[in-house]
């Protein structure tokens, strides 16, 4: 297989058969906090594939000239997790000073994705896949596709049950458990698909 | 692992962190974003209800369409006095002061003196209510006294009185005309403060009709403009009403009115 193929699979693999909520269980805090409105979880959805993106490519930067040279691997949970807080903040810096607009339609998200375990998960998948600075950055991007097509599939189930007769005690939280668990057996049905 | 190891990992780790620091620090520096001290300031100065009445949204917005200029300092009708004054020095202009209204009741049909057309059973609520062949009450301009207004005022001004109509506490009223704008028969309107005297009634109906639907209806006989001395009130459609501008608050109109809807404002 060549590049582009291995890429095109990557992106089957990563939105479909190993989607980051439904299969890796990563990132569900998000999924289960933000997901009430489909505008908010598109949002969400926007936010964590920009700084998923961002850390992928800085964490294989560090990874491979820093941390593989000096033989000190064992620090890359630690030193992600430096990483992403950093770069988020700096982001959110950034943004609120060239980009008021994106600032303010991101709002709190972005804060929230620091501790989000989804980007430490990609950064982590990355490199225990051994992939290349381009396949870690596409796996990023990919796998924060993924993410936003299931936050925004429940936000829309959420939406809907909102105005259903339900009894009392599955409203809310148990409910969307529910439903996150029905979802996740959906998607257990692309499992194979791209090896 | 020797000592080497362990302060290597150290070390990198410090490094990183440092690195990260300085760059963050730098950062937020370099991407320092103004924000002019006035606007945090000003918005503490304003109602802080988010009621709308300045056509902003919320507050902080009209806080800072106050500092870019768009708008004047006394945009915001619940903020008086020494609040005005305030925003007025901030923004380094003479402090002027839009009369101050406040949210007047033009009905005085309460359960006693209004016919009523049906009972009404269904859910407490004006809009609902006139929704219905017309209202409760017969008299199609009068208050319905659901009180969806109360529930509309953001400062606690309104109160549901014994006699099935909202009454208006002047002293917590901003005149921000939220409830104005959202009751169904548009029965409360904004007067001025200081006016003395109004015609609680703006019934259009013939007198005749206007007497069955209301005891207390102005029948437009017009006895009330010409006791007036100042030539304040006149007929408008089917009913007299005061000019607040040229009332001098003598009151004669009050003791001529057959119908009582002449009423002294307290």
């Amino acid at each position: 297989m060549n590049d582009f193929t291995k890429l095109l699979v990557l992106l089957v693999t990563s939105i479909l058969s190993n989607n980051f909520i439904f299969s890796r269980f990563l990132g569900c805090c998000p999924f289960l906090g933000v997901s009430n409105k489909v505008e908010t979880a598109a949002g969400m959805g926007l936010a964590v594939t920009f700084v998923m993106a961002l850390a992928s490519l800085f964490t294989w930067l560090v990874y491979t000239f820093i941390l593989l040279p000096l033989g000190l691997t064992y620090l890359k949970t630690m030193s992600f997790i430096l990483v992403i807080a950093s770069l988020v903040q700096f982001v959110e810096m950034f943004l609120k000073k060239s980009s008021p607009s994106l600032y303010r339609s991101l709002g709190i998200y972005l804060p929230l994705i620091t501790t989000n375990c989804a980007v430490l998960g990609v950064t982590l998948i990355n490199i225990e896949q051994s992939y290349n600075l381009l396949f870690s950055v596409a796996n990023g991007v990919f796998g924060a596709l993924g993410f936003t097509l299931a936050i925004v599939l429940m936000a829309g189930v959420r939406e809907r049950l909102e105005f259903s007769k339900m009894p009392e005690a599955l409203k809310g939280f148990s409910s969307s458990l529910i439903i996150a668990g029905l979802m996740s057996i959906a998607f257990l049905g692309f499992s194979g698909i791209g090896g | 692992m020797s000592w080497t190891t362990i302060l290597t990992a150290g070390a990198v780790m410090g490094a990183l962190a440092i690195i990260f620091a300085i760059i963050l620090g730098i950062a937020d520096k370099k991407f320092a974003v103004e924000i002019d001290a006035r606007v945090p300031e000003i918005t503490e100065c304003l109602g802080g209800a988010n009621c709308g009445a300045c056509g902003y949204a919320g507050c902080a917005a009209l806080a800072e369409a106050i500092v870019r200029g768009e708008a004047e300092p006394n945009t915001c009708p619940a903020s008086k006095g020494e609040k005005m004054a305030r925003i007025s020095e901030l923004m380094g202009v003479e402090a002027s002061s839009k009369a101050p209204v406040v949210a007047t009741l033009i009905c005085t049909g309460d359960c006693e003196t209004a016919a009523v057309r049906y009972e009404y059973d269904g859910v407490p609520n004006c809009r609902i209510a006139n929704g219905l062949a017309g209202g409760p009450k017969k008299c199609t301009w009068a208050c319905i006294g659901m009180g969806d207004c109360i529930k509309d005022c953001k400062f606690g001004a309104i109160a549901m009185g014994k006699n099935g109509l909202p009454q208006f506490n002047k002293a917590k009223c901003t005149g921000c005309g939220a409830c104005a704008k959202q009751c169904p028969r548009g029965a409360i309107t904004l007067m001025p403060v200081e006016a003395k005297v109004a015609i609680l009634c703006r019934n259009d109906d013939n007198g005749k009709a206007a007497k069955d639907n209301c005891k207390n209806a102005c029948i437009g006989c017009r006895r009330c403009e010409k006791a007036c001395p100042a030539g304040a009130i006149s007929l408008i459609g089917k009913h007299c009403a005061v000019d607040q501008e040229k009332c001098i608050g003598c009151l004669e109109c009050t003791k001529v009115c057959p119908m009582g809807c002449v009423a002294t404002l307290k």
